[in-house]
């Protein structure tokens, strides 16, 4: 066989060559575009609706083996991996037989997110994520028969709107609490009692303040308003007018000068605070528990002005697998024994009543005020705000989350 | 398949130039052309649709809200420019400090003792990149970082988290896909060439700047075309030595989860950008020193 | 080129930064893995081999390490075979379009990864039911592509043409061709666009962000979980200066066998 094409001939046959090349590759590009854009998918909902009575499970319970998928904030879900002593899952996993795979998220959006990106079962919601999913039809309604454990939940924990949607229950409470002023001690004297520490210009540790990097977080600034501009009338910091709105983008951008670092990954927190660069700012009280482990080095208080805060539930996602397991799992951590150490590993008011008895510190459910009301008339859960207005108002149009996401990633690129 | 037939197969192959290309390019085409592309063209439709505002799934009505919005924020002006300007200094400070090095390597020292230079310079592309923009955070640390400790005898603190330790950590970070094009293209450099500009009185400096430089300078805008890419797109190294400002990347990033078509609308200016600089770049040839 | 001696030692001091300025961080990540603080000021407070064998008992880390070599494999591998075959195409035969086509290639690599990365994985979880091992690989591969095919390119152009046409004149076809002369040819480009290939996709984390399931967790996706974990953000640096001290050796083999004598 003879290599005979010359360089004339190759030529000579390019022509066709390349307009059929590029011709194909052309109509490749824009049948795979209109096959993908034809496809009806999962991503997309015309009507977004929460499920029906009768996606519920029906039960019983059975004893099948699984792997389970949870998506929790950190510390929630403790599998010895942050302290070898800390460990809740691993005797679940004994116990159960499943398998528990944990990933942890830093914000409510992160978890919304992944949680619609799907491969996740089970999930621990704030109120500001656990509509959005519901409304999302990303979840299961859960049928309280089967946990058990359910019965021994506080009552004025029960069937709240943020996880109770027309008489539907889509899971079950974990903890509360609030967000706490967290400082060092010694870099801060005397003690703070006020969020002014982290708004004021003339805050005396400038610089090396920390605020949470979501959203929400705006929320924490109608809080502060409420207190000291009284006039702007806000009653519930979830539910903002624009001119109230404006007014909490107006402190932010008045703060961030005073801000080293925005914080949404709780161990990049707890580095800082350890190498010095941030000496105070938001927080959740497991995070000063982390750096108090050795030697006490931080307080956190829940300053006069009040705090936002959170209530979070154990949800089910839609498709699950090892739905026996996803049950399992709900009724082990809100049993007493558990709730007890998740609440007092992170820091927070256990959801379930006997759980107070079993702490190990016996003073901590009077710590975190879990069997009182007072403490929390100023503590604003998370919730997501919508454009009708969450505190009642039907005069004005309130803010929607969707515009606070906007608002937050502009003040943030600026 | 018998001997029989997958002879005529290649005969046919052999005889058809036409067929032979197209055989060749089969499969890497169909990759990118579907895949890649493919799944480019599905985000960027996006950014004419828009989102349900309470349950953040994308909703398919065409609307250029996506676009009035980043065109009318001042803010995604400013990190635009921002997110621009680190990329270029981090492509010069990288040319900068790669040239001289390439040089070296290439050209002054023995051939035995390239390898082992050349091994030395790339061998961080190995260490994880998280883990050096994280070195590089405790080592910028205000109170208790390397550089501190440095300055400390002078009395001056490092810069801390900011503009200068990210330009400086994408320098670093980068800096090994810089030198690998250049090294390859001043090695590839003709001694005869040198010699002939030293023979014609060419004093070294002068060489290096009128002959060097602008035969290698394909090589040099080859690195150019990692650095600014991966500098336009970077997210993580702002968000470790940062502090609290942000680049493009972060923008894409913070918007994904809830607002795919306006992220994907972001995502088209670093896009846009690139394919700019890769149109522009093609008559330089560097494409060829990659 | 003959230098003068002051330009002999300007070049070799401003080589000495160069190195210095390149292994000051990575002695830094050494020097942690040995720190007995865990808020690695510096200068250090303590010595202490203890990370070295929690490191080492750590299954997290351990199981992250296979995972990652399993992709970045099948990424290599892929990539090897479709960049071979698109730079045989590209840099020996001239067609109308092969100037797109080259940029095409180019271009997984020229945007930032961020957007092929919010791309794939639009893609992977609206259309593909999910994120799974094999989608991760997806990604690392199509921005491998690049790196083979410019090594092998590069080749190419050198190597010319002449050799294949001689062993067809010959009398070989073009697959003994292919065995016996453009393979041996190409190892080495093939070996350095191989290790560049499985190096990135080792390293690659903003891609697999995006792309990796849940409880998928390759190397960096570990390290980015467990980065300032307090107990184990050492672990971490542990890991990094056993990937630095253990890569040496072949990266310089592999530089010794690409850069041998049959160039230029």
């Amino acid at each position: 066989m003879r290599f005979v094409a010359t360089t004339q001939q190759i030529k000579g046959r390019n022509k066709t060559l390349n307009k059929k090349r590029l011709l194909t590759s052309l109509l490749a590009i824009a049948s795979s575009t209109v096959l993908i854009a034809g496809c009806s998918s999962s991503g997309t909902s015309e009507e977004a609706a929460p499920a029906e009575e009768s996606a519920v499970y029906q039960g019983p319970v059975g004893d099948t083996p699984g792997t389970i998928n949870i998506l929790a904030w950190p510390g929630y879900a403790e599998d010895g991996s942050t302290d070898p002593a800390v460990d809740w899952v691993t005797p679940f996993e004994k116990e159960s037989g499943c398998e528990v795979n944990v990933k942890t998220y830093g914000t409510s959006d992160e978890a919304v997110q992944l949680m619609q990106s799907g491969g996740y079962d089970v999930i621990s919601a704030s109120g500001d994520a656990s509509l959005r999913l519901i409304y999302g039809g990303d979840l299961q309604p859960v049928n309280l028969d089967l946990i058990p454990n359910y019965a021994d939940i506080f009552d004025n924990l029960k069937d709240r709107p943020w996880n109770t949607v027309d008489g539907l229950n889509y899971g079950v409470p974990h903890g509360r609490g609030a967000n706490v002023l967290q400082y060092t001690i010694g870099k801060v004297d005397p003690a703070p009692d006020s969020w002014s520490l982290v708004w004021e210009a003339n805050s005396p540790v400038a610089g090396k303040i920390t605020a949470y990097d979501s959203a929400i977080y705006i929320a924490d600034a109608a809080v502060y308003l409420m207190s000291t501009k009284p006039e702007l009338g806000i009653t519930d910091p979830y539910a903002l007018d624009q001119t109230q709105f404006d007014a909490a983008m107006e402190l932010l951008k008045q703060q961030k000068p005073l801000v080293g670092e925005y914080w949404a990954d709780y161990t990049k927190y707890i580095e800082a605070v350890q190498s010095g660069s941030i000496v105070a700012g938001t927080s959740w009280q497991v995070i000063a528990n982390v750096l108090n482990g050795e030697k006490e080095t931080v307080g956190a208080v829940k300053p006069k002005e009040g705090a936002t805060g959170w209530s979070d539930t154990w949800m089910i996602s839609k498709n699950v697998e090892a739905v026996d397991c996803a049950y399992k799992w709900l009724n082990w951590i809100i049993k007493p024994e558990v709730n007890a150490q998740a609440a007092e590993w992170f820091g927070e008011a256990p959801a379930n009543s006997k759980a107070c008895a079993l702490t190990a510190n016996k003073d901590h459910c009077k710590l975190y005020h879990a069997e009182e009301t007072d403490y929390w008339s100023n503590v604003y859960y998370w919730k997501t705000p919508t454009e009708t207005c969450l505190d009642g108002r039907t005069d004005v149009k309130c803010v929607p989350y969707s515009e606070w996401v906007k608002a937050w990633s502009s003040f943030r690129s600026a | 398949m018998s001997t029989n037939s997958l002879a005529k197969v290649q005969q046919y192959l052999h005889k058809n130039i036409k067929a032979r290309i197209t055989a060749l390019l089969l499969l890497p085409m169909t990759w990118l052309v579907v895949i890649y592309l493919g799944s480019l063209a599905a985000l960027f439709i996006t950014s004419i649709w828009t989102v349900d505002d309470f349950t953040n799934k994308v909703i398919r009505t065409f609307t250029l809200e996506n676009f009035i919005e980043i065109l009318s924020d001042r803010a995604y002006l400013n990190v635009t420019i921002r997110t621009l300007l680190i990329a270029a200094s981090v492509t010069i400070l990288c040319a900068l400090i790669a040239i001289p090095m390439s040089f070296f390597m290439a050209r002054v020292v023995s051939p035995k003792l390239r390898p082992v230079l050349i091994a030395l310079a790339i061998t961080p592309l190995w260490a994880s990149y998280l883990v050096k923009i994280y070195a590089w955070r405790t080592m910028m640390s205000p109170e208790s970082g390397f550089l501190t400790w440095l300055l400390s005898p002078f009395g001056i603190k490092s810069p801390g988290y900011g503009l200068v330790s990210v330009v400086l950590a994408l320098t670093y970070l980068w800096l090994p896909y810089m030198i690998i094009p250049i090294y390859a293209g001043m090695e590839r450099l003709p001694n005869s060439i040198l010699d002939a500009s030293s023979d014609l009185g060419a004093k070294p400096f002068k060489t290096f700047f009128k002959v060097v430089l602008p035969l290698t300078y394909p090589a040099i805008i080859a690195g150019s075309i990692f650095t600014f890419s991966l500098s336009m797109g970077d997210y993580i190294a702002v968000q470790i030595v940062g502090g609290t400002f942000q680049m493009l990347g972060n923008v894409v990033y913070q918007n994904f989860a809830l607002d795919l078509p306006f992220s994907a609308a972001v995502a088209l200016i670093p896009v846009i950008v690139m394919v700019l600089y890769l149109t522009l770049i093609r008559k330089s040839g560097a494409l060829e020193n990659l | 080129m003959i230098l003068s001696k002051n330009a002999k030692i300007v070049l070799t001091i401003f080589m000495i930064l160069g190195m210095t300025f390149i292994y000051l961080p990575l002695f830094i990540v050494v020097l942690n893995s040995f720190n007995s603080s865990i808020s690695f000021s510096f200068p250090p407070e303590g010595f202490t081999t203890s990370w070295w064998s929690k490191a080492a008992q750590n299954s997290g880390v351990k199981q992250a390490i296979i995972t990652s070599v399993y992709t970045a494999l099948g990424a290599t591998a892929i990539s090897l075979v479709l960049g071979t075959l698109a730079a045989s195409a590209i840099a020996r035969y001239k067609f109308f379009g092969r100037d797109t086509l080259s940029l095409l290639i180019v271009l997984p690599i020229a945007l930032p990864g961020i957007v092929t990365g919010i791309a794939l994985n639009n893609v992977f979880t609206n259309y593909f039911g999910g994120l799974t091992y094999f989608t991760i690989i997806i990604g690392h591969a199509t921005f491998c592509i690049v790196v083979v095919f410019n090594n092998v390119a590069a080749r190419y152009r050198r190597m010319g043409s002449s050799f294949e046409e001689a062993s067809m004149d010959l009398g070989a076809n073009r697959i003994m061709t292919f065995r016996l002369i453009t393979f041996p040819l190409l190892r080495s480009a093939l070996l350095a666009g191989g290790m560049l290939a499985f190096a990135l996709s080792f390293d690659e984390i903003i891609v697999t962000t995006f792309t990796a399931g849940a409880g998928q967790n390759t190397l960096p996706i570990w390290i980015f979980q467990n980065l300032f974990r307090p107990n184990q953000a050492p672990v971490v640096n542990v890991v990094a200066a056993a990937l630095i001290l253990l890569s040496l050796i072949p990266i310089y083999l592999a530089q010794r066998i690409i850069n041998a004598p049959n160039n230029n």
